[in-house]
């Protein structure tokens, strides 16, 4: 099971990993990651956008090279658009496999290549003012382990 | 016409998510906005989206009606 979308309203995570659970039975295991609006730095708001006709068709293309290089036998990658605030989920990814380490590497990778690869821009409310954020290093240097 | 789609940050430089452009070679469309609009779009850290597909090539491009040319800032992440 391959399932990527994007939401423009909260989610709850838990929601959708009892379901695609269940829905690969004999799986070896369940490996889930879910990533939240930080509360710190005086950030009131997180804005995600994106680009319709690249950001899903992206995500869709890292989901099955996800499942073709650690042999997932299914992946979840669902991400929010729009405004969050904080505490609310941005990104769950979630992936099933007939052994441990596939999965969690499954979903490391799949979070890498989302925070640096994937058409998404954010900007954070600061005391009431809009901040565009600019990509990190350590994003990059996070996609390189991949190579 | 054509569009102009604006992501990211050059939303704030151009003022909109998206403008509206008669139908015109592009270099002759970048000649009527603001020197800075243009040269942020012009950065060649910024992709270019042609109707929904990314292009290598930026040079000879001429939007016809009712074509798209979005900007792509360096993504920030998810």
């Amino acid at each position: 099971m391959i399932d990527v979308r994007l939401l423009d309203a909260p989610f709850v995570p838990g929601e959708f990993i009892g379901p695609f659970t269940k829905a690969h039975p004999g799986l070896g295991g369940v490996c889930s990651f879910v990533g939240e609006v930080r509360a710190k730095g005086g950030v009131e708001a997180l804005e995600l956008s994106h680009f319709a006709p690249l950001t899903l068709p992206g995500m869709q293309a890292l989901a099955a090279s996800a499942v073709e290089r650690f042999g997932l036998m299914g992946i979840v990658i669902l991400h929010r658009t729009g405004v969050m605030l904080p505490g609310e989920p941005i990104v769950l990814v979630a992936a099933a496999a007939s052994h441990r380490r596939a999965a969690f590497d499954a979903v490391d990778f799949a979070m890498d290549h989302l925070k640096s690869q994937s058409w998404f821009w954010k900007r954070e409310q600061r005391a009431g003012q809009w901040h565009w954020i600019e990509p990190r290093d350590d994003d990059y240097a996070s996609l390189s382990r991949w190579d | 016409m054509a569009r102009l789609v604006f992501l990211g940050r050059l939303q704030d430089v151009a003022g909109c998510a998206e403008r509206e452009v008669a139908a015109a070679p592009l270099s002759d469309i970048l000649a009527t906005l603001s020197p800075e609009l243009a040269l942020a779009l012009t950065d060649e850290r910024v992709r270019w989206a042609f109707n929904g597909e990314l292009i290598a090539e930026h040079g000879g491009i001429t939007l016809g009606e009712g074509d798209e040319l979005a900007f792509l800032p360096a993504v920030s992440g998810g």
